[in-house]
């Protein structure tokens, strides 16, 4: 067994203790990063890259303690979506969807040992995809042209209208809100710049940590501030904190479904966690139907982002090191951290460095079981967030928001603009309108017309081209399947669903 | 423990202040986010200078992603104008940019460049299966129809990426180049998966971004826009051995901010020299595809200044920009 030796080998590297206690200090530091608004794992990872050279580690020992950022990044995004309703960063968005009516249930402590279950289950299964699958799935990012990432990116809108359970209406608005802010900046394809005013600071158009903060974390404060804190959703009842079995049991296969959907997506280049999580959201929304209760705060809507968004973390590896092409923004800052070291990752990655590759792939294991750990008994920690008074810890969000968003591109534009989606974001909640989906154009929609517009200049502007492969036809048929079944599929699959509940 | 979640996050924001407060000496900033060409240029050379200490405390990286590095550029001439602790990381897409006035007005003069000490030769790239074996094969199927070759790379429109495809059909006689297709990716990563696959039919890009895929088979590259061969890739021949004389490299080097003295000026000229002249730079260089490109002080400022009127008139021809 080729892999069991070069795993072997991997252990060997990164099982010292020295290794072993940058894992932990990395998961701690990285669950923290994620779960403050604004630094997500991208940022993160990059902020504590100049500690690796400060500290003076090797290759293996700054990847282990960089993965174990990430990793814990990932984990934590989740802690401040659950607790406070304000997304940690972009991947954990489809968590607050139900871990925040879980919380202010007063299962807070439930909902987040779910999720760090599922975030474990979802990021072991991508580690051991990429022991694997790796050499073999690089291969899939060649059969992916323009006109089936088009296909790709409609699948994910054509189930967008599904997602607001009471007005789907008003989530349409939402998700042209979105991509119209993704239409601002640069055009790709022109080179012109569009909707910009002239304005330096929109030639890359709107960043969506700033739309993420703004419209969570702001909008928050301003609904904080109208109530003078009477009615603030802070506050809630806390149950003792357990284990729920009960729950884990029953979110069993949503788990394993939900990693195998974020694994595709994450090894997909360009599509990243985001979509991971939103996939494996939606589709098991669709399964459960109505009376699978998502939105309400049940355990499967927790379970189902969570698998999905770390899945796609590990798959986001592959393109990364296999191809040196970044399945997302945080792997695209790992790649710069390999260079740095002097390792070029590519197609010989594999069989050139197999110490570094398999080192990390240890360490990628390390990292998931010591999250683990730290995880469940630290959620009695987190929990505590929600007996910080309100007027303590309101200011302390909007602090660190300012400070997160700032550290984006050190601008203060940056936080002009969130403050802008502060407002837009308490315009539309009084009006009703969810947010998410708002988020979700402004992430997937720039992709999306760009695909489009390379297919048309590939093809001459023959629409044709859009279904022209195997790909792209399925794509498309589950786009239109995953628009119109959802009502069919229902009624097919509540009988499974009641055995499950 | 009321306030002990307060107190974790007050130590963890501390922290997080803490680190990427590190080193206060000198700061690079790279114009785009991690993962980058700048974004290599100051981790590498900064570790380097740190390394042989040519400064005495590591150098702290800025991303001020934005407009193509005109967000960090604005930034240097309006803000830091007189600060000597500061160097930006610049290449052939900055002063391409500049030529074409990308930067809302910002010209090349408002700072001072200091210095290139490597280049990442340009290259045209076809996927292993594709049919074109040489550069000549490829300017044939482009004169047999304009459009029915698309060039990918990793720059925008009307970019370095773009101009290579451009000049190199141009000097090979291709009378409407207007008609030639470019498809424009994030990096020059994108545009070459695209190309394997077989949605593009050549690329354009840099040699440091190929060398993965040469060694794994799964790409040819047909010239190299350099005077000479490279070394360690001698058995790739150039376009000016093939007839047509383009040579394209996108050096990579610093800029810094426009008001600070010639004394700060020539500090760091002699840094960049003692980069050049190290044996880990050679090491940095040999890992990454770059090829030697030594030009400091006012060697490189003249360089600069030249490349950039080239540019412009270049674009002009090309009808890029009016």
């Amino acid at each position: 067994m080729d892999i069991l030796a070069n795993l072997a080998l991997g252990f060997s590297i990164a099982l010292s203790p020295y290794t072993l206690m940058l894992a932990v200090i990395g998961c701690f530091l990285g669950t923290i990063i994620g779960a403050l608004p604004g630094l997500g794992p991208s940022n993160g990872v990059a902020i504590l890259i100049p500690l690796t050279f400060a500290l003076g580690l090797d290759a293996t020992s700054a990847l282990v303690l960089m993965t174990a950022v990430y990793y814990g990044a990932m984990y934590g995004g989740r802690i401040s979506s659950i607790l406070l309703n304000i997304p940690g960063d972009e991947p954990a968005l489809m968590t607050t969807l139900d871990g925040y009516p879980m919380a202010k249930a007063g299962r807070a402590g439930d909902a987040l040992v779910l999720s760090g279950v599922a975030s474990f289950v979802g990021a072991f299964l991508a580690t051991l995809g990429l022991i694997f699958l790796a050499p073999l799935l690089a291969r899939v990012a060649f059969l992916f042209g323009p006109a089936e990432y088009f296909a790709l990116y409609l699948l994910a809108f054509c189930t967008l209208g599904g997602m607001a359970s009471n007005n789907q209406a008003k989530a349409a608005i939402a998700s042209c809100i979105g991509l119209a802010i993704a239409m601002i900046g640069v055009d790709e394809s022109s080179g012109l710049p569009r909707l910009t005013g002239g304005n330096l600071h929109l030639y890359d158009g709107v960043d969506f940590l700033v739309a993420i903060v703004g419209l969570f974390a702001i909008t928050e404060v301003f609904f904080f501030i109208e109530s003078h804190g009477k009615h603030s959703s802070l506050g809630v009842k806390l149950d003792k904190v357990s284990i729920p079995w009960k729950d884990i049991i029953v979110c069993r296969w949503v788990m394993l479904r939900c990693s195998v959907v974020g694994f595709i997506a994450g090894v997909l280049p360009g599509a990243g966690a985001s979509l991971g999580s939103f996939m494996a959201y939606m589709s098991e929304k669709s399964i459960a139907g109505e009376k699978g209760g998502f939105g309400t705060g049940v355990a499967k809507g927790i379970a189902a982002p969570e698998a999905g968004n770390n899945a796609a973390a590990g798959g986001a590896l592959v393109p990364m090191l296999t191809l040196g092409v970044p399945g997302s923004g945080t792997t695209a800052v790992l790649l710069a951290l390999l260079m740095t070291l002097n390792i070029t990752p590519g197609p010989t990655l594999f069989t050139e460095n197999p110490e570094v590759v398999w080192g990390l792939i240890a360490s990628l294991l390390i990292a998931n079981f010591v999250l683990l750990v730290m995880n469940v008994p630290m959620v009695k920690i987190f929990v505590r967030v929600l007996q910080v008074p309100p007027w303590v810890l309101m200011p302390g969000v909007t602090m660190i928001s300012f400070v997160g968003i700032y550290s984006l591109s050190g601008s203060y534009f940056d936080l002009l603009l969130m403050v802008g989606f502060g407002v837009l974001g308490y315009i539309m909640r009084k009006l009703d309108i969810p947010t998410v989906p708002v988020i979700l154009g402004i992430l997937l929609g720039g992709h999306m017309e760009t695909a489009l517009r390379r297919a048309m200049l590939l093809s001459d502007g023959d629409w044709t081209y859009l279904f022209s492969s195997p790909i792209s036809i399925g794509l498309w048929v589950a786009a239109v399947a995953g628009f119109v079944a959802p009502m069919f599929l229902r009624n097919i699959l509540k009988k499974p669903q009641r055995v499950t509940d | 423990m009321k306030y002990q979640k307060l107190k974790v996050m007050l130590l963890s924001s501390l922290l997080i202040l803490g680190v990427s407060g590190i080193a206060l000496a000198a700061e690079c900033i790279a114009p785009a986010n991690p993962g980058g060409g700048w974004d290599f240029t100051c981790r590498q050379i900064g570790k380097v200078m740190y390394d042989i200490k040519a400064i005495d405390k590591p150098m702290q990286v800025t991303n001020m992603a934005g407009a193509g590095g005109g967000l960090a550029f604005n930034h240097v001439v309006a803000e830091r104008n007189d600060d000597a602790e500061l160097i930006v990381a610049a290449s052939s897409a900055t002063t391409t940019r500049l030529a074409q006035n990308a930067y809302a007005g910002m010209t090349a003069d408002q700072v001072r460049f200091v210095g290139s000490i490597g280049a990442d030769p340009g290259v045209i790239v076809v996927g292993a299966k594709s049919p074109f074996n040489s550069l000549g094969d490829l300017v044939d199927a482009v004169k047999a129809d304009p459009g029915g070759v698309a060039f990918a790379g990793g720059s925008a429109v009307g970019g370095f990426d773009h101009l290579k495809a451009l000049m190199v059909l141009q000097r090979a006689g291709v009378d409407d180049i207007t008609k030639v297709k470019y498809i424009s990716f994030n990096a020059g990563g994108d545009a070459l998966t695209q190309t394997i696959g077989g949605f593009t039919q050549a690329m354009t890009g840099d040699m440091s971004e190929v060398v993965g895929f040469l060694k794994s088979g799964d790409v040819r590259v047909l010239a190299v826009l350099t005077e000479e061969r490279v070394p360690g890739f001698d058995d790739i021949p150039t376009a000016k051995e093939q007839g047509i004389d383009v040579v394209a490299v996108n050096w990579r080097g610093l800029y810094i901010p426009k008001g600070v003295s010639d004394d700060t000026f020539k500090m760091w000229a002699d840094r960049l020299q003692k980069v050049a002249d190290s044996e880990e730079w050679k090491k940095v260089m040999a890992d990454n595809g770059l090829a030697p490109f030594t030009k400091v002080g006012d060697d490189f400022q003249s360089y600069v200044d030249g490349i950039v009127a080239e540019v412009r008139t270049m674009s002009q021809k090309l009808g890029v920009i009016q």
